[in-house]
């Protein structure tokens, strides 16, 4: 999920969307599969207007090789973007392709509005095979079928204000080689308590150190805590110490949130607070995100995904990037996730669609998304195209591809019930952050999360 | 004979009134369809369709199952909806209790001091605010690092206070955001009031050497019952149906602590796309404010008025 989420704003229109939608529900608009007849454009959405120049330039390629075809192109922000697409399928206006989220799709799977893409005979003929390894997994529901076509890839890892860090003695190299454990925090904490620094200047680990008035907090942190996932926030460090978040990697049926090991390490996590090293809850306005944080110099490192990259980098501030802390296990570890293209089943010409969802895996189309420099791409072949577009904006793109190369990586939960699993989870999260519970009530909120399974 | 003309005299009469009343009835139900209309559209039939919707599993997108009182069983056991039943009480005491007597005082002092309507104006200004817009501003001027707010309480030195990250503080600060949207309203609601009680009845409580607080407490208060009770039980109403305000400054949170009764079932209907759970506390708090109303307009005596 992308932390440049505006909350504010993401509330309001949250607000419009209820009137949109409470009208079109008061209507009693349903479904309407029999829209006009066959069309020969493609109407393709995408929240991500830093992806918006490259898309456009692969859908001339494939106007160029399809001349029956067109595709239209259109972009809301990400916080527009979930309740137009909902609205719209209700309606019966919605894209015939769209971009799709691991943390949406098991929803939309379940309301039954994605169509299968193993029915196509264009996405049959995609080698996939070329992608990271894991992605195409992602994008295969619990029945077997696949209902996103992989498009780009993301990993974690922790973005630094150098300036700081020399400020504060501390070298890319200890950053690196630094470790966390549950118990004393390791030599992760040390880093941390150095590197913050109060209203009078003394640092988190000297003598008379002033925790309730800090000028530059060790670590940032935003977005209600990262929620039930953590994907950009504690997921990393809870791997380490051996939490898995369900049953089986992808479409588990019970949650693993009662695991000691994830209370330690989300009592040690959230204890960074406590002890001044980290913001607490809603000290910083959640709408300026982790990047805000980092790029206003109002603290020396956070923890962010892939698809940040250009974003640190456009800042004005030295910012580079290093690999997650090792954990309890030895290793470092990030969650692997990533964005595919999903067909939608009230499309009217669903074959066109799955020849554009195929034509935006191809070698073409994934070269120039690479050549953006603004995400990974699926292919493989493609990735290190990416790598030299960071390299060249200062930053280390193999705290990303390392993981992936050293087999550290994990998925984030994917399961039914998303939406009811982050209604319980994310207020029991924000309990953790804002007012600072042991993580032990977890244990209570879990049995709610898989007795929904069990029904 | 006489009684001939008579009858005759009264029949045309009957007919022409009746003739009358016909087109009377005509020219009334050409102008009562479109409202009826409306009524019926808007109002009934979403309301009867919201009761049937709360007996079934609904997701918009697929067609409805009946499923009997399952809804209103898990209700009953849902600890969420009590806990937003209760956040949402205490945001009504706290706005209606401070609305209320901050609206009434203003009343007083515009109905005594001043008649001037540019003073009216600015004190319904707020209200033309739209809640958005108010709420937005209130989280900037409320913001722990850059609001204003929390820059001035550091210079008194007390301290930043998270006024909407505070668990403790959400409720009383998104009621207080409230009340000064709607105060300057409420305020002139109980003005036009105050105009409408006879001047006689203060001249001889003056004859009789009653003071000012004395007036108030015998006459002003007493007289002013049925306005009041009619604002009280408008303003309890608006008051249950909290949503945008907390929709932009907290959006529920932290930890549910501002999560309100209209936001937890927005986001069951329109988040977890459980519309019938959603109609079912709907419903449920339909029940809750048809017997809030009930009870004020019994205590307040509503209907009657002590001016006859």
């Amino acid at each position: 999920m992308t932390s440049t989420t505006k909350q504010l704003r993401r509330r309001a229109t949250r607000t419009l969307a209820f009137g949109a939608i409470t009208a079109l529900a008061l209507t009693g608009c349903s479904v309407s599969a029999d829209r006009a007849p066959v069309s020969n454009t493609i109407d393709y959405w995408l929240w991500d207007t830093s992806q918006l120049p490259s898309y456009q330039k692969c859908a001339d390629q494939f106007e160029e090789a399809n001349p029956d075809l067109k595709v239209n192109i259109t972009q809301y922000g990400w916080n527009d973007y979930w309740g137009k697409l909902t609205a719209s399928f209700i309606a019966g206006t919605g894209p015939d392709v769209f971009t799709n989220h691991v943390t949406q799709y098991p929803q939309f799977v379940s309301l039954d509005v994605l169509a299968p893409l193993d029915d196509f005979e264009a996405i049959n003929e995609v080698d996939q095979q070329a992608f990271q390894e894991g992605l195409t997994e992602l994008w295969t529901g619990s029945d077997g079928h696949q209902y996103g076509m992989p498009k780009d890839w993301d990993t974690i890892a922790v973005f630094y204000n150098e300036e700081l860090f020399k400020e504060a003695g501390i070298t890319a190299q200890e950053l690196s080689s630094s470790a966390w454990n549950p118990q004393d925090g390791g030599s992760f904490e040390q880093l941390l308590a150095h590197l913050t620094v109060d209203a009078n200047g003394v640092r988190g680990d000297e003598p008379g150190f002033d925790k309730s008035r800090i000028k530059i907090y060790g670590m940032g942190l935003s977005e209600a805590g990262g929620g039930q996932n953590g994907q950009g926030q504690w997921a990393g460090f809870a791997a380490t110490n051996g939490w898995k978040a369900t049953n089986q990697p992808l479409w588990g049926d019970s949650y693993n949130y009662d695991d000691p090991r994830l209370h330690e390490t989300l009592d040690w996590y959230f204890g960074l607070v406590d002890k001044g090293y980290v913001p607490a809850y809603g000290q910083f306005n959640s709408s300026d995100g982790t990047l805000g944080q980092l790029t206003s110099g109002a603290v020396a490192m956070v923890t962010d995904g892939a698809w940040m990259n250009s974003a640190y980098a456009s800042s004005e501030r030295p910012i580079s990037t290093a690999r997650l802390p090792k954990g309890p296990d030895g290793t470092s570890k990030s969650p692997i996730n990533g964005l595919a293209d999903s067909v939608v089943k009230s499309s009217d010409n669903p074959e066109a669609a799955s020849k554009w969802v195929a034509h935006m895996a191809s070698e073409q189309c994934q070269r120039t998304v690479a050549e953006n420099g603004v995400v990974f791409p699926a292919r493989k072949d493609a990735t290190d195209i990416t790598s030299e577009v960071y390299a060249s904006l200062g930053l280390n793109p193999e705290s990303f591809t390392d993981p992936i190369d050293d087999g550290n990586t994990f998925y984030l939960a994917v399961t039914d019930h998303g939406a009811d699993v982050i209604a319980l989870l994310g207020p029991a999260f924000e309990d953790l952050w804002a007012n600072r519970t042991p993580a032990s009530g977890l244990t209570r909120t879990n049995e709610a999360v898989n007795k929904i399974f069990a029904k | 004979m006489t009684t001939n003309t008579s009858t005759r005299f009264r029949s045309t009469t009957q007919a022409k009134r009746s003739r009358r009343s016909a087109q009377d009835r005509r020219v009334a139900l050409l102008f009562l369809t479109p409202a009826a209309l409306g009524f019926l559209v808007f109002l009934i039939w979403p309301t009867v369709r919201g009761i049937w919707l709360s007996f079934t599993e609904y997701n918009l997108l697929t067609p409805e199952k009946f499923v009997g009182l399952a809804n209103y069983e898990r209700l009953f056991s849902d600890p969420v909806f009590w806990h937003s039943l209760g956040v949402t009480v205490q945001y009504v005491l706290i706005n209606i209790g401070l609305q209320t007597s901050i609206a009434l005082v203003v009343a007083l002092l515009m109905h005594r001091l001043t008649q001037s309507t540019l003073l009216r104006g600015i004190i319904l200004a707020p209200y033309l605010v739209s809640n958005v817009v108010t709420a937005i501003v209130f989280l900037w001027i409320l913001d722990v690092q850059f609001g204003v707010a929390n820059q001035v309480l550091e210079w008194i030195g007390v301290g930043k206070i998270g006024f909407l990250s505070d668990e403790t503080w959400a409720i009383p600060t998104i009621a207080l955001i409230n009340v000064w949207r709607h105060v300057g309203y409420t305020a002139l609601l109980i003005f036009a009031g105050l105009q409408m009680l006879p001047e006689d009845v203060y001249e001889a409580a003056r004859l009789d050497g009653a003071g000012e607080i004395r007036s108030f407490f015998s006459i002003t208060l007493p007289l002013l019952r049925p306005i009041m009770a009619l604002v009280l039980i408008m303003t309890v109403i608006g008051s249950f149906q909290v949503f945008d305000t907390v929709a932009v400054t907290t959006g529920g949170g932290p930890a549910n602590a501002t999560n309100v009764l209209q936001l937890y079932i927005y986001d069951m209907a329109f988040g977890r796309f459980q519309f019938g759970y959603a109609s079912a506390m709907s419903v449920a708090l339909l029940l809750v404010l048809g017997i809030i109303t009930f009870i004020q307009f019994r205590l307040t005596r509503a209907g009657s008025n002590d001016m006859n």
